[in-house]
């Protein structure tokens, strides 16, 4: 058989892509885009959108400001006295979160906090419409890294062969 | 073969030499173009200052710093975990192949080891992440040469590609997956059925642009013969990777060292080609795309049970020492040489990164082409400018 | 349009065919553009193209024009500001021009005369002048290459556009377009009346030699050396933006159109079917219908050609301008020679 020539078979490739996404979604064609703010792809359970905090659990320890290589996170807090554990014992001392801020413009999602934070006070959620036309409306404070809290999924089970990790 | 390299380099020559004499003999005035830094061929900020003799390049001179981030200077007051965030950024399109040569020079000074299945899984990403980097190589090059389907194709099947890592990783770009001592988590269930799936399709992806680029006739004519590069110029100027292949030589770090990684316990190819024109570097890194996801499919039914965490103390600090840690990466022989004084952090980090040293041969090999063919070389040496510019 | 002529004053007359000129320029380009541009180009690509403006992104192409229009006219502080303001309505001006000898029906043209292929292929190259004009005048080492590449190439690839068209003429033995067009529809191959005698057919070298060219002509790829927006940043138009960007934008898709529409006239058998099929015996005989049917026919061509012209577009790379020079003058012209001489011979034998 002789052989097609480069550029007839180029047309052939071209062609057939254009078949294949004229065809109805049903029978396996369609375009591999997604018209966006119709549909939505559901990004992975993993993947790195926002940061969620959930605020009971922080004690301003700042381990997770420390850690963080752009310096994005911003706390304060304040020494504040807790009801007993035990009903007669003295009131314990807790760290009260004034302020828990993460300027998503400087955040470069590594991941660096959550990984280091003792608590279980950080977590990644997969939530990534949150884009604002002023770039400093970008500093979101904890009220709005709570309400991200809902957003966060459980984490994936693991492929076989994994260990079982022991607590987080 | 050597008898073809041998005069493929007289015909260079002679073909030098009559460029010379006819700009000798004609005395034009001739014409000072900046290609970048705000160019669509370089894509990226990089300048090259070319002077025109017509539409011919007498002398060229890549200019490159428009975009350093300053990333050696940085790593000092940085502690190690948070320089493997960093340094995903410095090739960005292939991204966790940065971070391995850096834990690994990092592992070294430690004198840890990272778990079986954790070398195994960085392999897989490494190869994943080479084949997202290429794939993009594959499509850049039809835009470069005005092609404009090809790049769709490469976007669309790399798009696959990056869902895999983001689906192990969390970033699609910026994995920060490599933690000294082994790797941050493990693989989420059903990652290895569909990393198979995507390979089937990266593999027709890679036939489609056989047929729509690698067989049109003018495709050829536009790469082939052009830019030649012969093995010792190549070695002369420091070249690594597919450029180096494709002069010739028979080198490639992941089959030419022992690191503890993966790579030693499949079966590929190292692909060369005797040519060494922009032709051959395009090949080359085609074949090598097709041969990376034969080297994922095969370690995907390898991967060994176990922890994928040796054990490390929970804040790191490197004992004193200093250590070199090259690796093959889609652009080249990527490296970190890394000196600690026993801190948190490193002491001095200098990185080889691959397109610094791949462009360092423009002001040679554009020396008497044309200007269409200064894109196509420059397209087929295939620099990232992150890597460049660091 | 000359069925009017009798009973319409000479301003109407006029009027009529501006109107006329104007929709026959505007209605294929938007129609290769939203046709090919946007959607062929998008499924060839694994995507839809735009959506969101009209039903199914039909509208796109008035939200384009409404976004170019509202930018800034800007011309750079260095360039020839007159010609600079002037190139891409010349180059508009060669479209009109082209589009006037175009035969729609039998009685449907702007003007017929008799040596209406010549006066096509001079007219086509108007388009040059405002090509190299853009360029130059652009003060833009880019522009200078893309003008001067342009100039090159156009004036390399009109010589084979001529010399395929000459093979049609020496068939047809008239320059008249018209007349071309009737001789297809009326004539016969060996005998065989069926299809007519379509040039596409008999001059299947020239059809192919003036498809090369048109595609040269046009700066399409795998010729668009001048535009070369990856190396050139598309060449003489770098540094037009707004209303004036539009022009040419418009220019470079209604130039593709009438193209196709001239291809199809000299190759096709333009607004006609074979006049077999009803029967009628010679240009006198045809039904007054095909004065609204003939124009549909002619633009159904059109989109079959200028589809083709977009599908080559879309998936070939670009050729390097010393290599497209050489094909012009190596391949095509020789090509085209060998086949007038066949053709000047057969028609002798024949």
């Amino acid at each position: 058989m002789p052989k097609v020539p480069g550029m007839i078979k180029g047309l052939g490739v071209t062609a057939r892509t254009m078949a294949e996404t004229i065809k109805p979604k049903k029978l396996g064609g369609g375009a591999h885009t997604v018209q966006y703010p119709h549909e939505k792809e559901s990004p992975p359970i993993r993947a790195r959108g926002v940061i969620a905090l959930r605020e009971d659990n922080c004690t301003a320890c700042m381990l997770c400001a420390r850690s963080c290589p752009d310096w994005c996170i911003f706390i304060e807090a304040h020494k504040d006295l807790a009801p007993p554990r035990r009903a007669g014992g003295a009131p314990r001392k807790v760290n009260k979160l004034d302020r828990f801020d993460i300027d998503y413009a400087l955040c470069m999602y590594c991941g660096i906090c959550v990984e280091v934070c003792p608590f279980d006070a950080l977590f990644w959620s997969p939530e990534y419409e949150y884009s604002e036309p002023k770039i400093a409306d970008l500093l979101h404070d904890k009220t709005k890294l709570g309400e991200w809290m809902e957003t966060v999924p459980e984490a994936p089970a693991l492929e076989a062969g994994a260990e079982k990790k022991k607590g987080k | 073969m050597t008898d073809l390299a041998d005069r493929q380099k007289l015909s260079y020559i002679a073909a030098q030499a009559a460029d010379a004499r006819l700009n000798v003999e004609l005395e034009t005035e001739g014409m000072t173009l900046n290609i970048g830094p705000q160019h669509p061929a370089t894509h990226g900020t990089l300048r090259i200052i070319v002077r025109l003799d017509g539409e011919q390049v007498v002398w060229a001179e890549p200019s490159a710093g428009y975009m350093h981030r300053g990333y050696e200077k940085l790593t000092e007051v940085r502690t190690f975990p948070q320089v493997t965030a960093l340094i995903n950024r410095i090739d960005w399109l292939g991204s966790f192949a940065n971070e391995v040569p850096f834990i690994l020079a990092a592992e070294k000074l430690m004198d840890i080891e990272a778990p079986p299945r954790a070398q195994h899984i960085r392999t897989i990403l490494f190869e994943l992440s080479r084949i997202a980097n290429v794939s993009l190589f594959l499509g850049d090059l039809g835009v470069q040469l005005g092609a404009v389907t090809p790049v769709f194709f490469a976007f669309r099947d790399r798009e696959y590609v990056l869902n895999l890592i983001e689906s192990a990783t969390g970033g699609r770009f910026h994995p920060n997956f490599d933690r000294i001592g082994g790797l941050k988590d493990d693989l989420p269930a059903g990652w290895i059925a569909e990393t198979k799936q995507v390979m089937k399709r990266l593999r027709a992806f890679c036939d489609e642009i056989e047929d729509l680029l690698f067989g049109n006739e003018i495709f050829q004519s536009r790469l082939r013969g052009i830019g030649v590069i012969p093995a010792d110029v190549a070695k002369q100027y420091g070249l690594s990777g597919a450029n180096l292949r494709a002069s010739g030589v028979d080198w490639d770090l992941r089959r030419d060292q022992s690191l503890p990684l993966a790579w030693d316990k499949v079966d590929w190819k190292v692909w060369t080609h005797p040519d060494g024109d922009s032709f051959a570097r395009c090949w080359i890194r085609l074949q090598e795309t097709r041969e990376s996801t034969k080297i994922v499919d095969q370690l995907l039914d390898t991967i060994p049970a176990g922890p994928i965490m040796a054990k490390v103390p929970r804040i790191i600090k490197v004992p004193e020492g200093e250590a070199w840690v090259s690796t093959e990466n889609p652009l080249g022989e990527m490296g970190y040489y890394v000196v600690s004084k026993g801190d948190l952090g490193p002491f001095r980090v200098k990185i080889r990164s691959a397109s610094f040293n791949n462009i360092s041969i423009v002001p040679w090999v554009l020396r008497g082409v044309y200007v269409p063919d200064v894109i196509s070389i420059l397209a087929s040496l295939y620099f990232i400018l992150g890597d460049i510019d660091r | 349009m000359s069925l009017l002529a009798a009973d319409l004053p000479y301003w109407a007359q006029s009027l009529l065919r501006v109107l006329g000129g104007t929709v026959a320029v505007l209605l294929p380009a938007g129609t290769i553009v939203y046709l090919f541009l946007f959607k062929m180009m998008s499924f060839m690509q694994s995507r839809l193209g735009p959506m969101e403006a009209g039903p199914y992104g039909s509208l796109q192409l008035f939200a384009e024009v409404g976004k170019w229009l509202q930018k800034e006219d800007i011309a750079p502080e260095n360039a020839d500001t007159r010609v600079f303001r002037m190139a891409p309505l010349v180059v508009l001006v060669s479209t009109f021009l082209l589009v006037a000898v175009v035969p729609f029906g039998p009685d449907a043209y702007f003007t017929d005369f008799d040596a209406g292929v010549f006066y096509m292929l001079a007219v086509s190259s108007i388009s040059t002048l405002g090509i190299l004009m853009a360029g130059w005048s652009s003060a833009n080492k880019y522009s200078l290459l893309g003008g001067l590449r342009a100039a090159g190439q156009l004036i390399a690839y009109e010589l084979p556009m001529v010399l395929s068209v000459i093979g049609v003429v020496i068939q047809a033995g008239t320059m008249n377009l018209q007349s071309i067009v009737i001789q297809q529809n009326d004539g016969e191959i060996f005998g065989f009346d069926g299809l007519g005698n379509p040039f596409l057919l008999t001059q299947f070298v020239g059809f192919l030699v003036f498809m090369i060219s048109v595609q040269a002509e046009l700066t399409q790829t795998p010729f668009d050396m001048p535009i070369a927006e990856s190396e050139l940043v598309s060449g003489y138009m770098t540094e037009y933006s707004g209303f004036r960007f539009l022009i040419f934008f418009i220019a470079e898709f209604a130039t593709a159109g009438v193209f196709s529409l001239i291809a199809s006239v000299l190759f096709l058998g333009g607004w006609g079917l074979p006049f077999s099929w009803f029967g009628w015996e010679s240009v006198d005989g045809i039904d007054n219908w095909m004065n609204v049917g003939g124009p549909l026919i002619l633009v159904t061509k059109m989109v079959v050609l200028s589809g083709i012209i977009m599908w080559v577009r879309f998936s070939f790379p670009r050729m390097r301008e010393d290599q497209l020079q050489r094909f012009a003058w190596k391949v095509l012209v020789p090509i085209s020679l060998v086949n007038i001489m066949i053709t000047a011979i057969l028609k002798v034998v024949f």
